[in-house]
C-alpha cells in the first residue's frame, strides 16, 4: 500500500472522527447548554466537510500515482 | 554487491524492500497500541460505577492537536507528491511545515502534562476534599495555596460540573491528610492516559526526528539518487500517517467518551 492509499484510509478515518465528535458534542450541548460545546461541534463538523472537499481534490491531483 | 530491490520495486510484489519493512514494523506497532487500547477498555469496563473520570481533559487543546496532526498528514503527502513531480523546493516547504506541526503538537502535549502535574487533590483531616492548581508563589512551609474548588465527594471529583466556581483556597499543612498531583500515579485513569499519550508522543518525536533528518542532513541524496530519496520520504510518511491514525483513535477515547 502506497502513501497515497494510506492517506485516503487516514482521511476516511479523520472524516468519521470529525462527524462523530461533532455529533457527540452537539448531544453534549443539548444537555449542558454550554456555548463552548456548540462551538467545538461546529468546528468539527466544518472540519469534516472541509476534509471531504480536500479528499476529492487530492484524489484528482494524485490520480497518476499508484495505490500499491 | 548491491542489495536487490532497495530502490526499484520487486516485479512480483510491486514493493521495494523498505516498504515491506515499514509495513512489517507498523504491524508490530498495531499490536503494541492494540494491546494498550484493550487494557484501556478492560480498565474502564471494570471501574466501579461513577468512578471513571469525565471532563478531566481540555477538549479544545485535544481538538487543536487533532487538527494539527491531520494537517501535518496533508503536508506529508503534498511533499511526497511534490518530489514525484520533481519540485524539490516545494517539498522542502511542505515538509518544513510538517516538522513545525510536530513541534506544535509536542508543545501542546507538554502544556497538558504540566497542567496535570500542578493540579492537586488535597484530602483534609476533617474529610473535606480540595481540588485545584497549586499556586507555587503563595505556597509556604505552613500553607498550601490552590486555585480550585471544594467537591462534595469523590464522585463529584470524577465528573466535575462544567463552569463550577473557582476560588483561592489556603490550607494549613497541619490540616492535610493526603495531597497528590494528577500524575500517572494518581489513579487508573491518569495511569492509562499518561501511558497511551506518552507512548504516542514518543512516536511523534521519533517521526519528527526522522522527517527532519531526511529533510535536512540527508537532503543531498536527492541529487545523487532521487528515486531512493523519494522512497525514504514515502516510508517516513507511512510511519507519520500511522502515528496520526493512532491519535485519531486516542482523541475520542480519552477526551470525549
Amino acid at each position: 500500500m502506497s502513501l497515497k492509499a494510506f492517506h485516503i484510509v487516514f482521511l476516511v478515518m479523520s472524516i468519521l472522527l470529525a462527524f462523530f465528535s461533532g455529533i457527540w458534542l452537539l448531544r453534549q450541548y443539548a444537555s449542558s447548554r454550554h456555548a463552548q460545546d456548540l462551538a467545538a461541534a461546529v468546528v468539527f463538523l466544518l472540519a469534516g466537510g472541509a476534509m471531504i472537499c480536500y479528499g476529492k481534490s487530492v484524489l484528482r491531483k494524485l490520480k497518476h500515482i499508484s495505490y500499491l | 554487491m548491491e542489495i536487490p530491490y532497495s530502490v526499484k520495486p520487486r516485479p512480483d510484489t510491486g514493493l521495494y524492500n523498505a516498504k515491506v519493512g515499514i509495513w512489517l514494523f507498523l504491524a508490530s506497532e498495531v499490536m503494541l497500541f492494540g494491546a494498550l487500547f484493550c487494557s484501556y477498555i478492560l480498565l474502564r469496563v471494570n471501574a466501579p460505577d461513577g468512578m471513571w473520570p469525565h471532563h478531566w481533559l481540555n477538549i479544545w487543546l485535544g481538538m487543536t492537536n487533532t487538527i494539527v496532526l491531520i494537517f501535518s498528514s496533508v503536508t506529508v503527502v503534498l511533499s511526497w507528491a511534490s518530489l514525484k513531480m520533481g519540485q524539490f523546493k516545494r517539498y522542502k516547504l511542505y515538509q518544513g511545515v510538517t516538522i513545525l506541526c510536530a513541534l506544535t503538537f509536542l508543545c501542546i502535549k507538554s502544556y497538558e502534562y504540566h497542567d496535570k502535574f500542578i493540579h492537586y487533590e488535597v484530602i483534609l483531616t476533617d474529610g473535606r476534599i480540595a481540588d485545584g492548581h497549586i499556586e507555587k508563589g503563595q505556597t509556604t512551609a505552613d500553607t498550601v495555596a490552590l486555585l480550585g474548588w471544594w467537591p462534595k465527594d469523590e464522585a463529584a471529583l470524577m465528573d466535575p460540573p462544567m463552569g463550577h466556581p473557582v476560588e483561592k483556597i489556603e490550607i494549613p499543612r497541619k490540616q492535610i491528610k493526603t495531597m497528590e498531583n494528577y500524575g500517572p500515579w494518581h489513579n487508573t485513569y491518569t495511569a492509562i492516559y499518561f501511558v497511551l499519550t506518552g507512548l504516542h508522543a514518543l512516536h511523534v518525536l521519533a517521526g519528527a526526528i526522522v522527517i527532519f533528518a531526511i529533510w535536512g542532513p540527508l537532503a543531498k541524496v536527492w541529487e545523487q539518487d532521487p528515486e531512493r530519496y523519494i522512497n525514504r520520504v514515502e516510508v517516513s510518511g507511512l510511519f507519520w500517517h500511522f502515528v496520526d491514525l493512532v491519535w485519531i483513535f486516542l482523541f475520542p477515547v480519552l477526551y470525549l467518551l
